[in-house]
């Protein structure tokens, strides 16, 4: 018997939507109106500004968006996981992505969520999803508060690709019968590395990419 | 190997069966989306397929009387009452081919018995297409074959595809004599009554079949989907001779200790051609000045068209097929009825068997409806699986004869309909060919939870669907001494399947006679539309 794993992205691949989703409920649930107003507002007005970065690099991306959560409580944003979860994310996980996530246990993998979120937001949906472990950005948080930085490794791009090929082989896993769910093309480097790469509701990029390479088109939406 | 037969003039010695002489004119033979004009040599047999029988003149009239007039059952009505819950499930686009012309047989079916129930107080409907491993069909597809009144009263709440692999789902009634597993649809099995709608396009289609594969899962259709059972079939289309169809049985036994089932089947004439396209079920030599012509302008025009566009053409000529029979009740004397009449349509008598059989591969099988190509492996089931298996008795061709088919074998699979087949074919089939050998690899894609999502949530077959696909070739390889197809486009294709390819037909019949002998008889098979050979 091989030891699998089936590594799935999060943000349009099992859910809808991004991480600025979950910031704007963090910054409408600040301990103050004005502070609430202002973060959602400022975050708002970003939004061209991340659309840029984020179709440069996802690694910059992430670098620059997570400086919003500067300041924030650790206590806080870890109380209001739960809550955001039901929110936020649970309404907007596709109606395909619990039953992928069950037929790749079912088909003995262990299953992994690989993501750029932040691991105190995606645990609950990993909780959620059966997931077997998590693999995702963590903030820097200094007496009890974020700095806006993030802890290496980053998650994102390429770098997915070295953590899930160095995750398999910390734990003996065949990274070549292996499967890997993603939506964008700027998770080609996770597609791949593992031997069997699927697209999900795949970008326009990656749906060019997955017929180059005969790899499955799943719309779980 | 090969014993001399005088040859015959040309004379009709049945009117299905023609034989060659210096006289006849070019055979039309089936080359995927294109048809080839050829010359056979003199002496070899042709088998047409008999004229459509006359389809029913009242069908909906004809429907009702079978609902009222069941066999071994109380008729329909009898088992209705208001408020009980009922499921209506039918077969899916895999037949008849091509699609028919609407109504679809299945929409009148349908349009009667949910008269029926609603008359009787019965709302608590769902209808599910049984499309067992199949793809799913899409909401197009489904409105056509139930039409637009039925579709927007039931869709997508109460008419939907079957979901073998939906998690809860499925329920395990229990096993048959033989240790057989027995999975059936949960809406099905809490049901207190369930209504099968089938269309017997072959004799291979029906009777337990139709619900215990149609509403079933991987689990219980690898029970009889395996090289063994296929081998042991002799054929598959002769449902008494086939261990695949008494594993249904015993199934479909199973179910029936837990389901109530009405079976109501149909056969259907083999009109498959429009008028515009009719002269193809013809003997060329009785081909009028008015076949000629429509001949050569259709010739013309697949000259003029690429592959797609001419694909795109006879996908969307439907069919003309009508009713000849229905019969309504419990499974078995239905389906024995339903067999009468498939075999009167399709049965050919056929003295002696062949050294050499040609048959063409049109562009359509019962698995790539709609899809973008007749992929290899389908070609190859076409070939080995369905038009050598269309025999009672014994088949055409001589143990270890030679088996010329014509396609262009070309590399091309529908991604979305067909995923596992791209890596089935290009990773497993260049390893080996070995049907037991391959079968280790069938759970692996089974549960290939990319294949299982793309089954469950876009269009495509199952993953284990192409490994069915191969064993279904089974007994014709281990009959068969030599495929060659002629025409392949390519190399590779014809190599991975273990085939030779020839560039023409007479040079594939040369190779054919290097073979089996110069004196080899030679048959052939000049289908669709389908029929049977009846060999003595």
């Amino acid at each position: 018997m091989r030891n699998l794993a089936a590594f799935f992205d999060v943000d349009g691949t099992l859910v809808q939507g991004n991480v600025v989703h979950t910031f704007a409920f963090y910054a409408t649930n600040e301990p103050t109106l004005t502070r609430s107003a202002a973060k959602y507002l400022m975050t708002l007005a970003s939004i061209p500004l991340f659309v840029l970065i984020d179709q440069w690099s996802r690694k910059g991306f992430n670098e620059f968006f997570y400086r919003y959560y500067k300041g924030m409580a650790e206590d806080r944003l870890r109380y209001l996981a739960a809550e955001m979860f039901e929110e936020v994310l649970r309404p907007r996980i596709f109606p395909g992505a619990p039953g992928l996530v069950q037929k790749a246990k079912a088909a003995g993998c262990r299953t992994v969520i690989v993501s750029g979120a932040l691991d105190f937001i995606l645990q609950p949906l990993s909780d959620h999803l059966g997931a077997d472990d998590m693999v995702a950005n963590r903030l820097e948080f200094v007496g009890g508060y974020a700095t806006g930085r993030m802890l290496r490794p980053v998650v994102a791009g390429a770098s997915k690709a070295s953590i899930v090929r160095d995750y398999c082989a910390e734990r003996g896993l065949d990274l070549a019968g292996s499967y890997a769910y993603a939506d964008s093309a700027s998770d080609y480097p996770l597609l791949s590395v593992v031997g069997r790469p699927a697209a999900v509701n795949p970008d326009l990029r990656l749906r060019g990419l997955a017929r180059e390479f005969d790899w499955p088109i799943l719309d779980l939406r | 190997m090969a014993s001399r037969r005088k040859p015959l003039p040309r004379r009709y010695r049945e009117e299905q069966v023609v034989t060659i002489d210096k006289d006849s004119a070019p055979r039309l033979i089936w080359f995927g989306e294109d048809l080839l004009l050829e010359e056979l040599p003199v002496g070899t047999r042709v088998v047409y397929p008999r004229p459509p029988m006359e389809g029913l003149r009242n069908p909906r009239a004809a429907i009702r009387h079978a609902l009222t007039h069941a066999e071994e059952m109380d008729p329909l009505h009898a088992h209705l009452r208001p408020g009980m819950r009922v499921t209506v499930a039918m077969d899916d686009i895999s037949l008849p081919l091509p699609p028919m012309r609407t109504p679809d047989v299945r929409q009148q079916v349908l349009e009667a018995v949910l008269e029926m129930l609603s008359d009787y107080g019965v709302d608590d409907i769902h209808l599910v297409v049984a499309t067992s491993l199949h793809r799913r069909m899409t909401e197009s597809e489904i409105r056509r074959m139930v039409g637009s009144r039925i579709f927007e009263s039931f869709w997508p709440a109460r008419l939907y595809n079957h979901d073998a692999e939906e998690p809860d789902g499925m329920i395990e009634l229990g096993k048959t004599r033989r240790g057989e597993p027995v999975w059936l649809q949960r809406r099905a099995v809490e049901s207190d009554l369930v209504i099968y709608v089938n269309i017997n396009l072959v004799p291979m289609d029906g009777g337990h079949k139709s619900v215990g594969v149609g509403l079933s899962n991987w689990e219980t259709l690898r029970a009889h989907h395996n090289p063994r059972a296929i081998l042991k079939s002799d054929s598959y289309m002769d449902p008494s001779r086939s261990e695949m169809h008494h594993s249904c049985d015993r199934i479909g036994r199973v179910v029936e200790q837990h389901v109530k089932v009405f079976h109501i089947e149909t056969a259907l004439n083999n009109r498959m051609y429009a008028d515009s396209m009719d002269f193809l079920a013809k003997n060329e030599d009785d081909f009028t000045d008015g076949d000629r012509l429509k001949m050569q302008a259709m010739r013309f025009a697949l000259k003029k068209l690429p592959r797609a566009a001419r694909r795109e053409v006879f996908m969307r000529v439907p069919s003309c097929y009508e009713m000849v029979a229905v019969h309504a009740g419990k499974a078995e004397p239905v389906h024995a009825k339903i067999l009468e009449s498939n075999f009167r349509q399709y049965a050919i008598p056929l003295s002696g068997q062949a050294d050499i059989v040609i048959s063409g591969i049109p562009y359509i099988s019962p698995y790539n409806v709609n899809s973008r190509a007749l992929n290899p492996l389908l070609v190859q089931v076409m070939g080995l699986g369905y038009f050598h298996n269309m025999y009672r008795h014994q088949p055409v061709l001589k143990k270890g004869g030679v088996l010329i088919l014509a396609h262009p074998c070309v590399d091309d699979f529908d991604p979305d309909h067909h995923p596992s087949y791209i890596e089935m074919f290009n990773r497993l089939l260049t390893q080996t060919r070995d049907s037991e050998a391959l079968e280790k690899h069938e759970e692996e894609f089974a549960k290939n939870p990319s294949y299982v999502g793309m089954y469950r949530h876009g269009h495509a077959y199952h993953g284990a669907h192409p490994f069915y696909m191969w064993y279904w070739g089974e007994n014709g390889r281990a009959h068969v001494g030599k495929v060659i197809v002629v025409g392949s486009e390519n190399r590779h294709v014809p190599e991975i399947l273990g085939w030779e390819r020839a560039d023409t037909l007479s040079e594939a019949i040369a190779m054919a006679r290097s073979h089996a002998g110069r004196s080899a008889e030679i048959t052939m098979l000049h289908h669709p539309p389908i029929f049977i050979s009846d060999v003595g």
